[in-house]
């Protein structure tokens, strides 16, 4: 009986598609930069349904997106690694997953995020950001490719200008 | 995308010692007239005397012409002209640019977008490519090698640009650095990363005396109001050395002091006396090589 409201809840939480793409294990609080940095917040003329703060046996909370007759190309879908890395992307044919990939990070961003060095040429003249991505210690920067500076990830500002 | 010089990584190794080359032929003999016709555009978006003067020095003496401002004051840049319009304009005209800004990254951006070569004289606390080929030269020509030095950095290691850009380009010659700098203007973390990637070895020290009697090079620096945003921090670190002729009565006979120049309190007079202080003639290196970069960028050397 138990078992049975739980799947009900499941469906009201994510209903399924037909076919598109399922963006799963986003973390909860960058849900919105995930659809800025995919350009969906303008001209988007798929059904869009998206939720955050969805329970995660792993993240806690997390946030889901699914966009139907939309199918990513891996260089578009990187991108969104800057702000979750550990994202799931689910491709649906005909109400079954025929793909699941994972996110890899690019090496390099173009456009997406702002160089925090407030010295930055970017930061002062109308130019797209450019950053080449660098681990230290299993961690991710950016590190600009104009000041040379590094970003810090947790310090990541996404611009109000989407690359795609 | 011609050629351009806007950080030291841009140049390699086998690059670095063919400018070194053609510095050295350019001292033996300074007036060598192959860029007649050529016009050379010195844009000075900041203020700077010895590095604007000689680069047009450097120009004038290959025979090419120099246009170009000082002060950004009399130009379109005081009318809101874009650094992009600015360099695009001045592409037409001539043959290489040389620029300065107080932003960082601009130089990189104004050699994406000029149809000449660019060479970075500077872009805020960023790079400053010119001034470490200088001091490479100047390496190499009071110690005759550039190999297994022991180079002793002192001051302002922080937002000192000299000094990071220095250690990229002997990184290539089996170095060994000291680090002497107060907890507050310490080498960053990413030059240390750098360094230990490359297995070149390097302490830090607070004192200045503890490796002064091991140093082939003293670098000394200055301590650079302009680059804090916090007052009382450069009140506490501004005079934190002070380098004088009796402190170098153990120091090794090859030793010679470096600085880049202006100086303010870091070096006293005394030292200019002795047989270690180099600073003023690694000043008018620079022109040599100068000569030799604009000639490299422009395919005659």
């Amino acid at each position: 009986m138990g078992k049975v409201k739980k799947l009900s809840e499941d469906s009201l939480q994510v209903s399924a598609i037909k076919n598109g793409t399922v963006l799963d294990h986003i973390p909860a609080d960058q849900l919105f930069n995930v659809i800025q940095i995919l350009g969906l917040n303008k001209n988007c003329s798929n059904r869009l349904t998206f939720g955050t703060n969805m329970e995660s046996r792993q993240m806690g909370k997390k946030a889901i997106i699914k966009i139907e007759d939309r199918f990513f190309k891996p260089s578009e879908i990187n991108k969104i690694a800057l702000v979750a890395p550990d994202a799931k992307l689910n491709t649906i044919k005909e109400f079954k997953v025929v793909e699941k990939k994972v996110i890899k990070v690019p090496k390099e961003i173009v456009g997406i995020a702002k160089c925090m060095n407030p010295m930055c040429i970017t930061n002062h003249q109308p130019i797209r950001t450019r950053f080449t991505t660098s681990y230290e210690n299993d961690h991710l920067s950016l590190v600009c490719h104009y000041c040379e500076k590094a970003t810090d990830i947790k310090n990541i500002k996404i611009s109000e200008e989407s690359a795609l | 995308m011609p050629k351009s010089l806007i950080s030291i990584s841009d140049f390699t190794k086998e690059e670095m010692l063919h400018i070194l080359d053609v510095a050295a032929e350019f001292e033996k003999n300074k007036s060598q007239t192959f860029l007649q016709g050529k016009v050379v555009a010195c844009l000075f978006f900041e203020p700077s005397t010895r590095t604007r003067l000689s680069f047009e020095t450097a120009a004038n003496r290959l025979g090419a012409r120099v246009i170009g401002f000082s002060d950004v004051a009399n130009t379109s840049v005081s009318k809101g002209e874009t650094l992009k319009d600015t360099i695009k304009m001045v592409s037409n005209y001539v043959d290489l640019i040389v620029m300065r800004h107080p932003l960082e990254g601009a130089a990189r951006y104004a050699s994406e977008v000029a149809s000449v070569p660019v060479i970075n004289a500077g872009d805020g606390a960023n790079q400053h490519p010119t001034q470490t080929m200088l001091d490479l030269y100047t390496i190499k020509q009071t110690q005759g090698k550039l190999e297994n030095m022991e180079v002793n950095m002192v001051g302002d290691l922080k937002y000192g640009r000299t000094v990071h850009s220095l250690i990229q380009a002997l990184s290539y010659f089996s170095p060994k650095f000291v680090f002497t700098a107060p907890k507050e203007l310490m080498m960053p973390q990413e030059y240390k990363n750098f360094l230990a990637e490359r297995k070149i070895p390097f302490t830090e020290t607070a004192d200045l005396m503890e490796h002064i009697n091991t140093a082939d090079i003293l670098y000394m620096t200055r301590v650079q109001q302009e680059r804090f945003t916090d007052p009382i921090e450069y009140e506490n670190v501004k005079n934190c050395y002070k380098l004088s002729a009796d402190m170098l009565t153990g120091c090794k006979k090859n030793m010679r002091i470096l600085h880049p120049l202006p100086r303010v309190g870091e070096i006293a007079q005394d030292v200019d006396e002795t047989p270690f202080a180099y600073y003023f003639r690694q000043a008018g290196n620079g022109m040599y090589v100068r000569m030799a970069i604009i000639s490299y960028l422009l395919g005659y050397r």
